[in-house]
């Protein structure tokens, strides 16, 4: 779903584009494709990486690190395996859902959501690539203690 | 073919290392190979609108109107700005990266970038409908609610910790990759 918003919304801007301007379209496009080539070596290091991690943590390995891991070291565990992880929205969701009705804590489940949105360890390449080795680290670092405030929040409200 | 080598030099050692793992591990052989397969049909799916769309932006959006409405002085209107622009936005967060590096080159304030990657990490507007559904209104709104203190917490975080000449070096070299 998300990325058929993403294919109108690039298709609709396309269209208006190109009857507004021809050549400033093909100038576009010519950017698009250029700053393609600049990411690829790091997109193709990336791509390997997200393989390889979820190869060996795949959605039944994520479900019982998820569903066994009870107190403080459960919701570490459950951040840590957000952080290196990069599953789509509309996989996670139903399987944290899963978990939930399975009887696992809401903030395990949230430390994990926090922490796979915000930190991006195996994407880290391309990030590196745009924004230097040093804020990209801070900005996982950061986002990785935040996903324990986050997590306790969630949890505290939802045990309301 | 020099510089060819130096660029790719990280993709082919990350090669020669699962390479080596696969063959050491060859439990993991086959469903790493799949997984390569998939997630190439699936980030490949992604990568041509986003960088259509960053294309766009750096044609089309002038740089006097992104300093003006996201640039240093632009204060909290600039920031609900990228916030918004972040949330509407679709897709996993390595699309976000490139679409920053436009928005850095047409001069929008590294608060604002810092802000605009947050939201788009993870207060994406259908993915929340989605949370709702799967997880529940409490969770999920909850976790909105918090997100929304962090994103601007750790933008502010970021940004204390990075002196000046990074931060311009990080411009410098936006400038370069779009």
């Amino acid at each position: 779903m998300d990325t058929i918003i993403l294919y109108v919304i690039a298709g609709a801007g396309l269209l208006a584009s190109l009857l507004k301007d021809r050549g400033k379209t093909i100038k576009a496009l010519n950017k698009a494709l250029k700053a393609f080539e600049g990411i690829l070596p790091q997109f193709l290091v990336v791509l390997i990486l997200v393989a390889v991690t979820l190869a060996v943590l795949d959605t039944a390995t994520i479900a019982r690190y998820l569903g066994n891991g009870s107190g403080p070291l459960g919701v570490i565990v459950a951040a840590l395996v957000g952080a290196i992880t990069l599953i789509p929205g509309f996989v996670a969701f139903p399987a944290a859902a899963a978990l939930l009705n399975a009887g696992a804590g809401a903030t395990q489940i949230a430390a994990f959501v926090s922490s796979l949105m915000m930190v991006g360890v195996v994407t880290l390449p391309m990030e590196i690539k745009y924004f230097g080795r040093r804020a990209a680290l801070l900005r996982n670092g950061f986002a990785f203690i935040f996903s324990f405030v986050a997590a306790i929040f969630v949890g505290w409200v939802v045990g309301l | 073919m020099k510089a060819f080598i130096r660029r790719y030099i990280g993709f082919i050692v990350t090669l020669i290392v699962f390479a080596a793992f696969i063959l050491i591990l060859p439990g993991y052989r086959e469903k790493s190979l799949s997984m390569i397969v998939f997630q190439s049909k699936t980030m490949l799916l992604v990568i041509p609108p986003i960088f259509i769309l960053l294309g766009l932006l750096d044609v089309w959006v002038p740089r006097e109107k992104m300093m003006k409405y996201m640039g240093p002085g632009s204060g909290a209107k600039g920031g609900i700005l990228a916030f918004l622009l972040g949330s509407f936005a679709a897709g996993p967060l390595y699309g976000a990266f490139p679409v920053a590096a436009v928005l850095m080159k047409k001069g929008a304030s590294f608060t604002n970038i810092l802000i605009f990657i947050g939201a788009w990490s993870t207060t994406k507007i259908p993915m929340l409908l989605f949370e709702m559904s799967a997880l529940g209104l409490r969770f999920a709104l909850s976790r909105l609610a918090i997100d929304i203190a962090g994103i601007l917490i750790i933008a502010i975080a970021i940004k204390r910790s990075l002196s000046k000449t990074e931060v311009e070096a990080m411009y410098a070299r936006a400038e370069k990759l779009v």
